[in-house]
């Protein structure tokens, strides 16, 4: 397994990596941990000239607080993420999701926005971010701009990031005391989810007073349980108020057949680990 | 023969110790020799082109553009080479009239397989032979591909056109006509009219050996011998067939399989490969290397299982077995490969299994289709059987409405009864099936779960609990040459081994097996240890090389203990006979006077005597031997037993199973083998782990798919899933044991007990789980789509939807040229 030759380049700051891109354009790939890309490269699926490698940018690494944020840097490894105690605390659903991506080998070499940035719809951080409304940060040539998460996934494997951007790190609004659970739905522990269901709430007087659902692998891109959300609230967290809303889950959605199951299994199973992942999340 | 948990352990011996493996520093840190790793003055590399298409002919093929490339040394196809290439050898023609197609190492005007090499490349170094792969121009006209078994047999398109059909061979045994047993056909008929019928139709899945290290090759042309290196379970069959095939002689050719990662029978072959690089290190006079990716590993290397059986049980009312009929189509794929067509055969010995049968009648259609060719995985033919059977009797059982093992239990030889002559014309030397099941009932907590499933149904629990009993046994031990030679196949089944005592005390023990990960190094020192009364770090095992170890059949079969470790026993026997009258000599006494006891010859009845050591460097020295008696206690022996080796073992699996989603999660798992007198309890321990995964997983997740198009969709371990520890439980074990009373050691294979115990464990628990909403079978594996579907009423034919997971589209998001070129 020997990729085609390719230049490699590792700029050590985003503006270098930013102009890197622009003289390039689509000749060139991002590598941002490789954990997908390599395989595509080894398996001669595609064959870029230029490969960008990030891992270098020590400004991309990390996690902060950022007044109502908490900001995780596009080159962090899944499994630092998984063990941030800010991360925890106010972004719990992330922590949960992020622990059990892949094998720990991945943990250890891919990266949190490099693994949003590839926007595999059965990647398990789509849907944690996405129900957790976060904002992408992009810099290019001119600049940064900022991507709420319902806009940053367009289709399967395609994001709003433009070609000569560079997502940097990943703002996500803190849900402190909110519970949090991400159901996956897999046939062995490392692959890719066949459903995974990402729910946090918050529960207040013995009701749920918000929730926010993120579906995986249940589309071309992660999709948001809106109807699901609606019909909890107010609801108490309770098996037979849950399966009602849960039952709403796969409602106008087209998730696709493999061997794993087909698009109408993958329904049914939505339906079941929405009902699991929000009683979970409540602590029912 | 009674269950014992605690081993006695007699701290004098080696045999019995959980020794550490020898082996594992090199082989776990990697720092070893391994084909790829090896680098030769002047080495060239090898890439192969490969067809994606399934059945196609080769119209034209333009290498002029891959031949100017850099660094590239030569491009080769099949019609280069198609006078001097020969064809890949089957060593077992299973019936006179054996249909099978030539096998060339490179497709010459048609290919028969998704993954057939239709060019070769040569080139400097590895990469610039893959790059140059990608430039040669094939052109193929796509013909209709035989895909689908059941509709190959049919003959409705086929695979070969020139040979005018699919069907390979014919194989049948039947128990009235070999006066082993009755007649099956009136067995069923009368059980018709005032017995139980069982009939039943059962898949076995394709599955893919994925053994860790690739296959690869390295062949050095440059000395006297033509060397070859190969990640290979059979060095010594692959040097005789290399010179069968080219014509060079058997003496110019050494073979080396130098640590090797894995075969599971999936390297107990002879590939295109290796006759490809054979082929041009001597055209070139240069030194070649091969590796296989993961990706031509999965596609092109071959595969395993691939049957329908068709099974027909018939009972009397009290569930007292009368007869059994099976009628097998197995999938050859695109050629008769080695073994190919004895896979099946060797499940035909296998479908009575542990019990008292009296009528039996085995059917077996050998087809070709257009897929990957399947041959040995371990197991070979009898896990497909033990799957069949045991599934029946736990619907037999299920019919009669009692538990699993009162059918077992009517059925059974008992302890009693042993030796005991099979419907299948076997002679099952000793067992104790009553004493294994005991224990694993013990080791289970049978009855509490038993009392647990009852609990979870009545209360209508959306996770159900089921039970699956599989009491297996096997013939293994690959071994009586006789009978493999009235089976028609090639060879023989002896093992050869020499002991060299070293001057300094230390011994060489050469063996003709050749271990690709199973702890020969360990277990044989272990035994050369005891029988030679020296210290097990003064024992090297050396093996894997023609030049060292001259003789040998090689490792499969769960041969090499049972085989292979009795002629370490033979042979060390004979060093100790040739050193007693030297021993005699030195210590003036008569030869009939000397004894021999750990390491030590000592004159009976005086406390004279003289280490194994002394006697090794006296003889070394040979300054004061006796008369006409030779300066060598270096020994060999070659052992070929009278009759095959039958483990056998109760295995227990409860699983629960998530009706609302179809998912299967293992709760518990317990089994008691009797393997016999065990060598190295840790190293037993080992197998049985491995192997039982690999049965559960052909049980749960494994599964090779093909598409309409016959392209291997599960190409990839995204799709192909193997599971990890991660996926897995404790196992509780314990052993019984029923010495073999064919080898002195009274050992038994364990090589491939759990995996031909497990599959069918896992089954019967799912369907046990289920079995009152009405269900009877699911097929393999048991995904929880297919689960949920069969609890749904759904029967969806089977087949597995034949569509991979996109994970590895090209286009990666806003930075692709083939941008929305996705899905």
């Amino acid at each position: 397994m020997i990729p085609a030759a390719f230049d490699y380049l590792a700029p050590t700051s985003v503006e270098e990596a930013v102009a890197a891109l622009t003289q390039f354009g689509d000749d060139a790939k991002i590598l941002a941990g490789g954990q997908s890309l390599l395989p595509v490269l080894r398996m001669r699926l595609n064959a870029p000239e230029v490969i960008i490698d990030l891992g270098r940018i020590e400004a991309l690494r990390g996690i902060r607080e950022d007044g109502d944020a908490i900001v995780i840097g596009a080159m962090t490894p899944h499994s630092v993420v998984g063990k941030d105690p800010l991360v925890a605390e106010h972004a719990a659903l992330i922590s949960e999701a992020v622990v059990h991506l892949a094998d720990v080998q991945i943990r250890h070499r891919g990266t949190f926005g490099g693994a949003l940035a590839h926007a595999d719809p059965a990647g398990d951080l789509g849907a944690p971010v996405l129900a957790l409304g976060a904002e992408f940060v992009i810099a290019g040539p001119s600049g940064t701009r900022s991507v709420h998460a319902d806009d940053f996934f367009v289709d399967l494997f395609e994001t709003a990031i433009g070609e000569d951007e560079i997502l940097t790190e990943i703002r996500v609004p803190k849900h402190t005391g909110w519970g949090a659970h991400y159901a996956k739905f897999v046939r062995v522990a490392h692959q890719w989810p066949i459903v995974a269901i990402a729910a946090t709430v918050r529960v207040e007087g013995g009701t749920i007073a918000e929730a926010r659902v993120g579906m995986t692998n249940m589309g071309s891109t992660p999709l948001r349980a809106r109807s699901v959300e609606e019909a909890l609230t107010g609801q108490p967290p309770t098996d037979e108020a849950v399966r009602v809303a849960a039952a709403m889950a796969a409602d106008g959605t087209t998730p696709p057949s493999d061997l794993n199951g087909d698009s109408s299994y993958r329904k049914h199973l939505a339906t079941v680990m929405t009902r699991r992942a929000v009683l979970a999340a409540a602590g029912a | 023969m009674t269950a014992t948990t605690e081993r006695p352990a007699d701290s004098t011996k080696e045999i019995g110790k959980d020794r550490r493996r020898k082996e594992d520093q090199r082989l776990i840190t990697g720092r070893t020799r391994w084909t790829d790793n090896i680098v030769l003055p002047g080495m060239l590399h090898v890439a192969m082109v490969r067809s994606p298409f399934a059945h196609a002919t080769i119209t034209n093929i333009d290498k002029s553009v891959a031949e100017a490339a850099t660094n590239v040394v030569t491009v080769i196809t099949g019609a280069d080479v198609a006078e001097e290439q020969g064809g890949l050898p089957n060593a077992w023609p299973i019936t006179p009239d054996q249909i099978a197609p030539v096998h060339s190492p490179i497709a010459v005007d048609r290919v028969v397989f998704a993954g057939e090499i239709v060019a070769v490349i040569v080139a400097r170094s590895a990469a610039e032979a893959r790059d140059a792969a990608e430039l040669v121009d094939v052109d193929y006209d796509v013909l209709p591909a035989a895909l689908d078994l059941k509709e190959a047999a049919e003959d409705k398109v086929l695979a070969h056109p020139d040979l005018g059909t699919n069907k390979s061979a014919y194989w049948t045994f039947d128990s009235a006509q070999a006066g082993t047993g009755g007649n099956v056909e009136e067995a069923i008929t009368k059980a018709r009219t005032d017995g139980i019928v069982i009939e039943r139709e059962y898949r076995q899945q394709r599955l893919i050996p994925a053994f860790m290290e690739p296959r690869s090759t390295v062949v050095d042309p440059t000395g006297e011998q033509i060397t070859m290196w190969s990640a290979t379970q059979i060095p010594h069959i692959l040097k005789f067939l290399l010179a069968a095939v080219t014509g060079v002689s058997e003496a110019k050719i050494r073979v080396i399989a130098p640590d090797v990662g894995g075969g599971f029978g999936g390297k107990l072959q002879t590939t295109p490969e290796e006759f490809i690089t054979f082929l041009l290190a001597r055209r070139l006079g240069k030194p070649v290397k091969y590796t296989e990716t993961r990706s031509e590993s999965l596609m092109a290397a071959h595969h395993g299982r691939d049957q329908w059986q068709k099974l027909t049980l018939a009972a009397d009312k009290d569930g007292k077995v009368t007869g059994l009929k099976v009628d097998l189509l197995a999938d050859m794929g695109s050629h008769i490969s080695l073994v190919g067509g004895g896979v099946p055969v060797l499940g035909a010995f296998m479908f009575n299994a542990i019990y008292k049968f009296p009528a039996y009648q085995f059917n077996c259609q050998t087809v070709l289709t257009n897929k990957t060719w399947t041959d040995a995985y371990r197991g070979a033919g009898r896990p497909e059987a033990t799957f069949g059977i045991e599934r029946l009797m736990d619907e037999l059982a299920a019919e009669l409405g009692v538990d699993p093992f009162v059918v077992r239990e009517k059925n059974w030889i008992t302890a009693e009864e042993f030796p005991f002559t099979t419907v299948a014309g076997l002679e099952y030397d000793s067992g104790n099936y009553e004493a294994a099941t005991a224990r694993a009932k013990e080791l289970f907590g049978y009855d509490e779960l038993r009392a647990e499933q009852m609990a979870r149904r009545a209360s209508g629990d959306p996770v159900q609990l089921g039970i699956g009993v599989s009491t297996f046994t096997e013939m293994c031990g690959l071994a009586p040459s006789r009978v493999l030679g009235s089976l028609d196949y090639g060879a023989g089944g002896w093992e050869h081994a020499s002991v060299r005592m070293l001057p300094t005390g230390k011994v060489e023990v050469l063996t003709g097996v050749s271990g690709h990960g199973q702890g020969h190094e360990t277990a044989f020192s272990q035994i050369a240890a005891d029988r030679l009364g020296v210290a097990f770090e003064d024992v090297e095992i050396l093996h894997g090389d023609t030049m060292v170890s001259h003789k040998g059949l090689d490792t499969y079969g769960s041969r090499s203990l049972v085989v292979g470790g009795e002629a370490i026993v033979k042979a060390a026997d004979k060093v100790i006979e040739k050193a007693k009258p030297i021993a005699a000599h030195l210590l003036e006494a008569s030869v009939d006077d000397i004894e021999f006891e750990a390491g030590r010859f000592s004159v009976r009845g005086t406390d004279q005597g003289l280490a194994i050591a002394e006697i090794a460097l006296a003889t070394f020295a040979a300054h004061n031997l006796p008369d006409g008696v030779e300066p060598s206690l270096d020994s060999d022996a070659t052992f070929d037993p009278v009759n095959f080796n039958y483990p056998h073992g109760t295995h227990l699996c409860a699983m629960e199973v998530d009706t609302e989603t179809g998912q299967v999660t293992m709760r518990k798992y317990a089994a008691c083998d009797d393997i016999g007198n065990i060598i190295n309890p840790l190293i037993v321990e080992g197998q049985l782990h491995g192997g039982l995964v690999q049965g559960i997983a052909q049980a749960l997740w494994e599964e090779a798919v093909y598409d309409d198009a016959g392209t291997l969709v599960s190409g990839s371990f995204v799709d192909y899933l193997l599971p990890t520890a991660a996926d897995t439980i404790n196992f509780d074990l314990d052993h019984t044991t029923s010495p073999a009373t064919t080898n002195t050691l009274g050992t038994k294979g364990v090589g491939e007990a759990g995996t031909i115990a497990s599959t069918p464990a896992v089954v019967n628990a799912i369907v046990d789980a289920v079995r009152h909403l009405g269900i009877n079978d699911i097929q393999m594996p048991c995904t929880p789509e297919r689960v949920w579907n069969a609890i749904q009423g759904v029967h969806k034919g089977g087949a597995t939807e034949a569509a991979a997971m996109p994970h590895f589209d090209p286009a990666e998001p806003g930075q692709d040229s083939t941008e929305g070129s996705a899905q």
